[in-house]
């Protein structure tokens, strides 16, 4: 090793596992080297975990090639080792030095650090990670509020009302030790923006949703927080605006790379707009614009500075296990073993090794990350960790890819080749192409819906496919990725809306200025009397048109996703007749009204279709405003039973069972029937639940848009089927996930109960309990005499899927009370009072 | 303004009762029954004097045999959650009408000649059956909706926890009384509140109520104690509590009831029409 005045080999900026990792294996092989920390301790990251945090070990089936030793437990214990293992290789750290710049080029950088001293090195390894960088809460922060980015002792707070915000492995961690011990008296509530945990581990998760169970920590699904206060907490939910007491706020939102220092190493500078700025094509190059973007690295992790290497979280890897074997890695090509592999390499060859044409895991993972729209702004190494929990399949011309109905909710992207889809079911010979490079699959992805669709390779085709996991990790982590495929879901979205005759090219303007944008319960869209010119799709969730009579809004119409709305401005040039506002949290697509019109000017087929629905909506327009005299009571009436109905989720539902009380004599024929109907036990409550109106909406499945019950669970048990109906198969592992996400307590965990005695035994001889679900003592005891264990799973109402006839409630209801209504017949139900 | 998203096909959506069900199809087809047995009766000549005995009378008869027979089959449909394209509100409808044509099918059937005799009794049963069966329609279409103010957005076993919660209440509520006064309260406990007999069950009469008779008697006492009113106030609640299950209780008596006539009657019904049939081939 040569002396501080002299020029070492290699200088390793940061001591995370990867500086870590790299400086023990420079030690070892001999290469004089230096390892730079900032702080006056190692692994600065680890150190910062919060006291006894378990540290986890994952990918399990990634092998340790580093010279330290790691694995899954206590942060003290990981801490200790490297620290021993450190000093028994005889590494040489320096601490306290923060590198604030890096000159020159490789054979002779030089590293400038804070206090003021040089560090001479041939080669530079970062491994500075992004925790430095973290991102902020966007809302508001009150004067006196407490938002902090890290938590390092969850002993230290107590009787306080805490709220962590993020839901990945590091919020969830946070929570959980603020919630571990009852003795403190901490009021915990996590937070996440989305409804699934896409990033986080899923032993955390389900950690997590145990203690939400056990009633000892609340977490919040679809929530952000819209304003901090001292004291006080305002959380943008689903449902509208929540406010929640709130002492501390601990924001775990993920970090970004820290990128000014980077982009600036050895970068030459430039006056532009009288700003400081580097120099195109100098300095350490990122692979896009995006603020979470990573440097742009060759495989050898070298970045577009020859000489500066980059590994670990900000080379896109944040796992430990990548990390040091990384650092391993980087010192075995900076002693000149190019050959050497990564240490996924044998994993990956594996999965390559179907695919025809014999080429090595590097050539593949060019050939995807050059071809796949969506994965070309990936760097190699996020290929890499991408393409370990995905798949890749080859297909011969002709080979069914996926059937029609099948269940699924895997992503797929040609890598090579094109495939066909059956648009037609009744006609397999009318196909659709779906050309190189491009998705498909997304529905799956998105809506958790079966396959729509059968898919062909159309000639010899390497499609990759993506885990539900793998592809939301994706979308989260990529931003390109994610407006790619949001892209493409919206221009079919709109293909399918607005039915044949289209191709993507007449949208492709309106999808090019498309914006989707999310809207909180209650938020108004469009306001009557407004001016402006946007034309609106509903993507998620639900809305209400309403119209002002007499300073009194009159509800005039309901619209599921999958409707548009705004268009009648845009067409006639008016001013906006109506307010529209979500009547849940939705997200919509807001494009541009000239847009609109010339693909109307361009399609006549489309203007016809567009003027004939906007002739109708005009009728009731023109209808309600003509009798806004008489109105009064029966118009607030109407009003006030649609409010109902959407409070009571009938806003999110697909299709929902409904009970007409001024016809329910109570004989409950129909839960008898459900439970005959499914294995002896019913999947719906008629008592339960609210009623308005004598309109009951009974404790059964509504069968969702975006099921919460979908969200989590661990086998992907639950699918929406052909009919829409959201079920729950044979996988299901009882595991109680889905109980506690639904919001309308429609699921219930059972054992299913022995066979009972037939109809007529009972009729005759009285055997049995006769029809209807059997009482639970008789189950029970029916149970154990038979001495089998039966698990207890999940059971929802599936709308009778597979029941010839539909479903059994409704047929068994003797006086036509009990009838099952989606979005776009609720209306009519709603208006069971008549306005006219 | 805006457009719905396409709507699926196949949904039954049908809000109508089972007795308009499908623009009263079964009304009209039983009108129709009628006028045609009518007519028939009318114009056909049977010598000497019409009779169930005659080639009318028999045809009558086996129309009114078979649709009894199918009648009575509700019951069986009811419970048999088998597959198909079948509605019960469907077979509601059709056991409704149907049924009210008997009266005009069978009493034509009868030639209007009654007696003390097997065949006058099922003729007497099967008015009976219709007799109880249009109580049970008049019920069906008045009482659910009182059924359904009375319980609010209450489920039975919400009423009977509510109720439970007031009794435990009243019960720590009671210990400072005097010996006489919470002893009123012990017997309103003990009490069960719900025994009655069917005419009471019926009429909604509780004359024994020990909950009634204790407000009663703090009701005497102008000069109530803050213990006192407290323990008054939880009597008035058990009472408001104990008045809308028993209510509920009378509701579902009066929708049930008639079954009790309804069903047996039938059975019985269905013996007497066998015995009808078998002396009518043995004797003639």
């Amino acid at each position: 090793m040569a002396g501080t005045d002299g020029i070492v080999d290699v200088a390793i900026v940061g001591s995370g596992p990867a500086g870590l990792s790299a400086a023990a294996h420079a030690a070892a092989k001999g290469m004089s080297h230096v390892l730079l920390e900032k702080t006056d301790h190692l692994s600065d990251t680890i150190y910062k975990y919060q006291k006894g945090k378990h540290v986890m070990a994952t990918p399990s089936h990634l092998v340790l090639r580093a010279d330290l030793d790691f694995d899954a437990g206590k942060r003290e214990a990981i801490l200790d080792t490297w620290n021993r293992q450190l000093g028994e290789a005889q590494a040489n750290v320096m601490l306290n030095a923060e590198v604030t710049a890096i000159e020159g080029a490789a054979g002779d950088f030089k590293l400038t650090l804070k206090n003021g001293r040089t560090v001479r090195a041939k080669a530079v390894v970062m491994a500075i990670g992004t925790q430095g960088n973290p991102n902020l809460v966007r809302c508001p922060v009150g004067e006196g509020a407490v938002v902090q980015y890290q938590l390092d002792d969850p002993g230290e707070y107590v009787d306080e009302h805490i709220v962590v915000i993020g839901a990945g492995d590091a919020g969830i961690e946070n929570a959980m030790g603020l919630a571990a011990d009852p003795q403190q008296g901490n009021k915990v509530t996590i937070v996440n923006r989305s409804r699934d945990f896409a990033t986080a581990k899923a032993a955390n998760v389900q950690a997590l949703l145990a203690m939400e169970g056990e009633g000892r920590i609340t977490v919040m699904l679809e929530t952000t927080a819209s304003a901090i206060n001292q004291g006080e907490i305002v959380f943008d939910t689903r449902d509208g605006e929540v406010r929640a007491p709130c002492d501390r706020v601990i924001a775990r939102m993920g970090s970004a790379p820290p990128r000014a220092f980077v982009e600036a190493a050895c970068a030459e500078f430039e006056e532009r707009e009288g700003k400081r700025a580097i120099k195109a094509g100098t300095g350490i190059a990122f692979t896009s614009a995006d603020r979470v973007a990573y440097p742009r690295l060759t495989p050898t992790f070298e970045s577009t500075v020859p000489g500066i290497y980059v590994i670990g979280a900000l080379a896109g890897y944040p796992l430990i296990k990548h990390c040091m074997n990384q650092g391993h890695d980087v010192i075995e090509f900076l002693a000149g073993n190019t050959s050497l592999k990564p240490a996924d390499e044998p994993i990956l060859e594996e999965k390559f090794a179907d695919l025809p044409g014999k080429q090595s895991v590097d050539e593949w993972l060019a050939l995807f990350g050059r071809n796949v729209v969506i994965l070309q702004e990936l760097s190699t190494l996020q290929l890499r960790e991408l393409m370990l929990d995905s798949d890749a399949r080859y297909f011969k011309a002709g080979e069914v890819i996926f059937t029609r109905n099948d269940p699924g909710s895997s992503m797929f992207a040609i890598a090579q080749g094109s495939v066909a889809v059956e648009v037609n079911p009744k006609d397999p010979s009318v196909t659709v192409p779906i050309g190189e490079g491009l998705i498909f699959g997304e529905v799956g992805l998105i809506s958790g819906r079966r396959r729509g669709a059968t898919i062909r390779a159309a000639e010899p085709t390497i499609a990759l496919e993506f885990s539900r996991n793998a592809a939301l990790k994706l979308l989260a982590t990529a931003p390109s990725a994610a407006r790619a495929v949001n892209r493409i879901s919206i221009e079919r979205q709109l293909l399918q809306m607005f039915g044949s005759g289209l191709t993507s090219e007449d949208l492709e303007e309106i999808v090019e200025a498309a914006v989707v944008e999310d809207k909180r319960a209650g938020e108004v869209i469009i306001e009557e009397g407004a001016d402006d010119k946007d034309v609106f799709v509903i993507r998620r969730g639900s809305v209400v048109v309403e119209k002002s009579i007499g300073g009194h809004p009159v509800f005039l119409n309901y619209l599921p996703a999958g409707s548009y709305f705004g268009e009648m401005a845009v067409i006639d040039g008016s001013k906006r007749t109506a307010t529209v506002k979500s009547a849940i949290k939705s997200q919509v697509v807001r494009f541009p009204g000239d847009a609109f019109n010339r693909l109307l000017e361009r399609k006549p087929a489309l203007r016809e279709k567009a003027l004939t629905d906007m002739a109708a909506r005009r009728k009731l327009n023109a209808f309600v405003e003509e009798r806004k005299e008489s109105f009064g009571d029966a118009a607030d009436y109407h009003s006030q039973t649609a409010q109902f109905l959407v409070d009571n989720g009938i806003g999110e539902a697909t299709d929902v069972l409904l009970i007409d009380e001024t016809l329910c004599v109570g004989c409950d024929n129909c839960e008898k029937a459900c439970a005959d109907s499914h294995d002896g036990l019913s999947r719906l409550d008629r008592e339960a639940g609210r009623t308005y109106a004598h309109l009951h909406v009974p404790t059964s499945c509504r069968h969702c848009e975006h099921p919460h019950c979908m969200a989590d669970c661990p086998p992907n048990a639950i699918k929406r089927g052909p009919d829409g109906e959201v079920f729950i198969d044979e996988t299901c592992i009882g595991c109680g996930n889905c109980q506690r996400n639904c919001p309308y307590g429609v699921i219930r965990m059972d054992a299913k109960p022995p066979k009972k005695p037939g109809l007529l035994s009972w009729m005759f001889l009285g055997l049995g309990p006769g029809p209807g679900e059997a009482s639970y003592s008789w189950r029970k005891k029916k149970a154990e005499a038979s001495g089998k264990e039966v698990p207890k799973v999940a059971i929802k109402c599936d709308m009778c899927s597979g029941i010839e006839g539909g479903p059994a409630c409704v047929r068994a209801c003797p006086t036509g009370a009990a009838i099952r209504v989606g979005p776009e017949k609720f209306l009519s139900v709603a208006q069971i009072g008549k306005v006219g | 303004m805006a457009t719905l998203a396409p709507e699926k096909a196949g949904r039954p959506t049908d809000h109508e009762s089972f007795l308009v069900h499908k623009r009263f199809r079964w009304l009209w087809i039983a009108v129709l029954l009628c006028i045609a047995a009518g007519v028939g009766y009318a114009y056909a000549d049977v010598k000497p004097r019409p009779n169930g005995g005659s080639w009318y009378g028999y045809t009558l008869g086996t129309i009114a045999l078979l649709l009894i027979v199918w009648l009575s089959l509700l019951g069986v449909r009811k419970r048999a959650m088998t597959e198909g394209r079948w509605s019960l509100k469907a077979w509601t409808s059709a056991h409704v009408y149907l049924g009210l044509s008997l009266v005009v099918i069978a009493t034509l059937h009868t030639g209007f000649q009654l007696g003390w005799n097997i065949h006058t009794l099922a003729y007497a049963l099967m008015m009976l059956v219709i007799a109880s069966g249009l109580y049970g329609i008049t019920v069906y279409a008045k009482l659910p909706e009182k059924l359904s103010n009375n319980r609010g957005e209450m489920s039975k076993r919400q009423m009977v926890e509510s109720l439970a919660a007031l009794d435990r209440q009243l019960d720590a509520a009671a210990q400072p009384l005097a010996r006489e006064e919470s002893d009123r309260v012990i017997a309103a406990l003990e009490q069960d509140p719900f025994r009655a007999g069917v005419l009471a069950r019926l009429t909604n009469s509780y004359p024994g109520c020990r909950t009634a008779r204790a407000l009663k008697d703090f009701a005497r006492d102008h000069e109530l104690d803050a213990h006192e009113q407290r323990v008054a106030g939880l009597l008035h609640k058990r009472a408001a509590q104990l008045a809308q299950i028993r209510r509920q209780m009378q509701l579902r008596a009066l929708l049930d009831v008639w079954l009790y006539v309804h069903i047996p009657a039938t059975v019985a019904l269905l013996g007497a029409l066998t015995a009808h049939v078998v002396s009518v081939f043995f004797y003639w």
